[in-house]
């Protein structure tokens, strides 16, 4: 049976008075890669700065790894009981990567000396070294320079690097894809197959729904806030093209909830 | 061996600063464009003159210090950098400590360069006991980045940032500029002590470097 990896309950969240997510309750459970469509002020990115725990919601609950972790995987940080509330969140975060719009690195830090710094700050987590984390997004890690003179799609990949160097249970990404070419954006599709496969959750965002579709065993819609559909992807079938490559989804995944009258596409 | 969190945060300061040099750079020029503009303005040669000498000093690495500590989180805010640091396990306590020691020892070369050519400029020589300065100065000094780190990572978020940090800043050093000034002045005529004065600046460093440790965690994670 899948863990549960994060859990929404009737969360809120409030810019002053507007209102940017409503009510919103879902269950995202390890294994599984989340594709979260809507149009543009839809509330994606809110969705997933809170899950990521950078927004604190307004109104509801967010529980991270809700199961006891120790249970889970002996090695690593208790995100669910223990210590403070502070402390809890701290923990969990530690276990959840997020991609931004942004690539949320130093422009004048070459690649590696960028993962290098996060690395660091990662001490006791198993975590990738540099240069396996950018082998692992097909960079070269003797890149000497510095990242503000690569191409977008190159420091999305930094980005992405950066993600994955600290093995995150949740994998959070805003429009992974977006500034990627056809081939690099199916290489990511590929890693992220893999990566799923390998029992972590991962949740993205994007408006490239037929690119991000093989891959989704959901297809969540969100729409003024609200999340009005979820419908299976073509990865929870059996037959799917991706499917031979990735391990095999499971069958009592726990479907997202949808928020009280929202009403289902 | 691995290296503390406060260290690790230090030494990419230090790289950056090492690779772009905006704030020395920014901060020199500032500060030297007020020593020598006042220079035109008084006489440095008269009495007089000679007395404000310090103020000018302390009042050019002041403007010169908000100037830096202004874009002290300006790289962090850049590409959200910020928010991946945030995700780390790593506590803020070492984030705003890597910081404050990075815009301390920023300002402390700009001191080093900046003190002699004045003290020459001027014709200033302590008649006191000199060798005390070396431990006014950086007193004041850390007053100054503890406080403005700290102040610059809680107006980040508001509009008028640029304008905030003075705002907000200088209230608070009030109390550690009449301390510096006092004990340098002690210093420099030989006419008082200035024991009692830099005791007062070690206490109020201590207070306010624990306050902004303890605080700062609510400061990077507000929304």
């Amino acid at each position: 049976m899948a863990a549960i990896a994060v859990q929404l309950e009737n969360v809120s969240r409030l810019f002053g008075r507007f209102p940017a997510l409503r009510q919103v309750s879902a269950v995202f459970s390890t294994g599984q890669c989340y594709v979260l469509l809507g149009e543009n002020g839809a509330g994606k990115s809110t969705l997933l700065r809170v899950l990521a725990g950078l927004l604190q919601p307004t109104l509801g609950v967010v529980r991270y790894f809700p199961q006891p972790a120790a249970a889970a995987d002996p090695g690593r940080d208790k995100g669910g009981s223990g210590g403070s509330e502070d402390d809890r969140l701290r923990a969990a975060r530690a276990r959840i990567g997020y991609m931004s719009h942004s690539p949320m690195i130093y422009d004048e830090l070459s690649a590696a000396e960028n993962l290098r710094y996060f690395a660091s700050l990662y001490r006791g987590r198993p975590v990738w070294t540099p240069e396996e984390a950018l082998n692992t997004v097909g960079l070269d890690p003797a890149l000497p320079r510095p990242v503000g003179q690569y191409s977008q799609g190159m420091r999305q990949r930094v980005s992405l690097a950066r993600v994955l160097l600290s093995q995150p249970e949740l994998i959070l990404l805003d429009e992974p894809f977006s500034n990627l070419d056809a081939r690099s954006a199916g290489q990511m599709l590929l890693l992220l197959g893999r990566l799923r496969g390998e029992g972590r959750c991962i949740v993205l965002t994007t408006h490239q729904r037929d690119l991000a579709a093989p891959l989704a065993d959901q297809i969540l819609t969100m729409e003024a806030g609200r999340l009005t559909s979820a419908a299976p992807g073509p990865a929870s079938a059996p037959a799917t093209e991706l499917e031979s490559a990735l391990s095999p989804a499971s069958p009592q995944t726990i479907q997202p909830e949808l928020a009280p009258g929202a009403s289902p596409a | 061996m691995t290296r503390p969190f406060a260290l690790v945060h230090l030494a990419k300061d230090l790289r950056l600063e090492w690779r772009s040099k905006d704030a020395l750079n920014s901060m020199l020029f500032f500060a030297l464009l007020v020593v020598v503009l006042f220079s035109l303005a008084f006489d440095p040669t008269q009495a007089a003159s000679r007395r404000i000498a310090g103020g000018i000093l302390s009042v050019a690495i002041l403007f010169a210090a908000v100037m830096a500590l202004n874009q002290a989180w300006a790289r962090e805010l850049r590409h959200q950098v910020l928010d991946a640091q945030r995700m780390t396990p790593a506590p803020a306590s070492s984030l705003f400590i890597g910081k404050a020691v990075a815009n301390f020892l920023f300002v402390t070369v700009i001191e080093i360069i900046l003190a002699p050519l004045f003290a020459i400029f001027y014709n200033l020589h302590p008649i006191g006991q000199g060798w005390l300065l070396a431990a006014v100065l950086p007193l004041g000094t850390w007053a100054l980045v503890v406080n403005g780190t700290f102040f610059a990572a809680l107006s980040i978020r508001t509009r008028n940032r640029e304008l905030m940090l003075p705002l907000l800043l200088f209230p608070i050093f009030i109390p550690a500029l009449l301390g510096m000034v006092q004990a340098s002045s002690g210093i420099l005529t030989g006419e008082t002590d200035p024991g009692l004065w830099i005791k007062f600046l070690a206490g109020y460093d201590v207070i306010f470097t624990t306050a902004s440790l303890l605080l700062f965690h609510i400061v990077l994670h507000a929304e």
